[in-house]
């Protein structure tokens, strides 16, 4: 398949995917559209990664690091809390397929395989927890206090 | 005016915490009603299944268990949405007491078939992104099987507060209905289908959650949390291994 045609599905199967799972969590409708963008953003970068071969780790914390920073971008403009945006953007990159593979190889007695999909669990959702703390980082640093005015 | 300032605070927080909010931003938002209200020196302690809240001076503090904890946006977003409208000064704590027990009572949900065809779609779609196969003549046996699994974990959890029964038993469905399509001939992995299908019910946010709440010093959530996640992919797993060993 063209690399063209190969990124267009990438791109759009995880806005749809970030979309339909925003749908299930109860997003509200406004946050909807830029949601699946904040989704289809982080797995483009993490895919492109992965095409790079630069190791799962590297991928995952830079694709949770631009799902955060869509994140933060997109609750200014909202004015709605941060999660909202990149819980539903999370869900291409989170290791929940990996969980499920673990415990079903678990189950059917697979004690090698099992142990080492645990831990590539593990290992996955800190390298995309390090990359949100990151993007909190920068969110720390750039903010700007007229929003406190608003309260006062 | 002291009792409901601390009940407006909790109920604040409860919702959060049902909602799935993280923790830092329960702590900051009932933090901020307090000194909004005029307490300024308020101090709050949140865990997954119980909040406390206190004022200095008069020897005040409440509590309240959270019993229930799901994933719902809508609440995360009305309530702080609430709190920001108190902040401005548009509502008296008495008005943002009623709003908010008003949002607990009613949070605005999608209808349900929208939210199985959501479910359908995630389902798919996730299954050509995670196979990396292009593989398009599994896709509407994963999305028949990825709606239908859903729609059997909706129901059940209807029945029963045992969210560890509504998720084996959505995940058996997944795995009966991806195995029956693979033995008609509608598809061909039943592994990739499997894997899209389960997706709506896997906890892969709540594990990078947790993780999220204790790297950010919240170590009695992150473990909280965490073990409820661990409970769910045990859960999932055991529901579709019980597929794989019987046939």
């Amino acid at each position: 398949m063209p690399l063209a045609l190969q990124v267009l599905v990438q791109v759009s199967f995880s806005y749809l995917s970030t979309i339909a799972f925003a749908i299930i969590i109860n997003v509200p409708h406004k946050a909807l559209n830029l949601a699946g963008w904040a989704g289809a953003a982080g797995w483009l970068v993490y895919w492109g990664l992965m095409q790079l071969a630069t190791g799962r780790m590297l991928a995952n914390l830079l694709g949770a690091l631009t799902i955060g920073l869509c994140g933060i971008v997109f609750s200014r403009l909202k004015k709605m809390p941060v999660i909202i945006f990149n819980i539903p953007g999370l869900v291409p990159l989170v290791p929940g397929a990996t969980a499920y593979q673990a415990v079903r190889a678990l189950v059917l007695g697979d004690l090698d395989e099992a142990l080492s999909l645990t831990f590539r669990v593990a290992m996955v959702a800190g390298a995309i927890a390090v990359g949100f703390l990151l993007a909190q980082l920068v969110a720390e640093m750039t903010y700007r206090r007229p929003a406190k005015k608003l309260k006062a | 005016m002291e009792n409901e300032l601390l009940a407006t605070c909790l109920l604040a927080g409860r919702i959060m915490i049902e909602g799935g909010s993280e923790m830092y931003r329960v702590d900051d938002t009932m933090t901020r009603i307090a000194q909004n209200a005029g307490a300024h020196s308020a101090r709050v302690f949140t865990t997954p299944t119980g909040l406390f809240v206190g004022v200095d001076g008069p020897a005040a503090v409440q509590i309240a268990p959270v019993a229930q904890r799901g994933i719902d946006m809508e609440k995360v977003a009305g309530v702080n949405n609430l709190s920001r409208q108190f902040a401005a000064g548009a509502l008296t704590l008495t008005q943002l007491h009623q709003a908010l027990e008003k949002l607990d009572a009613h949070t605005p949900f999608f209808p349900v078939w929208l939210q199985i065809l959501a479910a359908g779609l995630c389902s798919t779609t996730l299954m050509v992104i995670f196979a990396q196969a292009y593989d398009w003549f599994d896709m509407p046996l994963a999305a028949l099987v990825g709606a239908a699994g859903f729609a059997v974990y909706y129901k059940v959890s209807r029945l029963t507060k045992l969210q560890f029964i509504s998720e084996l038993l959505g995940a058996f469905a997944v795995a009966l209905f991806a195995w029956l399509g693979v033995r008609v001939g509608i598809g061909r992995s039943l592994n990739n289908i499997i894997i899209g299908a389960v997706m709506p019910l896997v906890p892969g946010v709540a594990i990078t959650n947790s993780i999220r709440d204790m790297l950010a010093g919240h170590l009695l959530s992150g473990m909280a949390r965490g073990m409820e996640a661990i409970l769910s992919a045990c859960a999932i797993g055991a529901g579709v291994a019980i597929i794989f060993r019987f046939f």
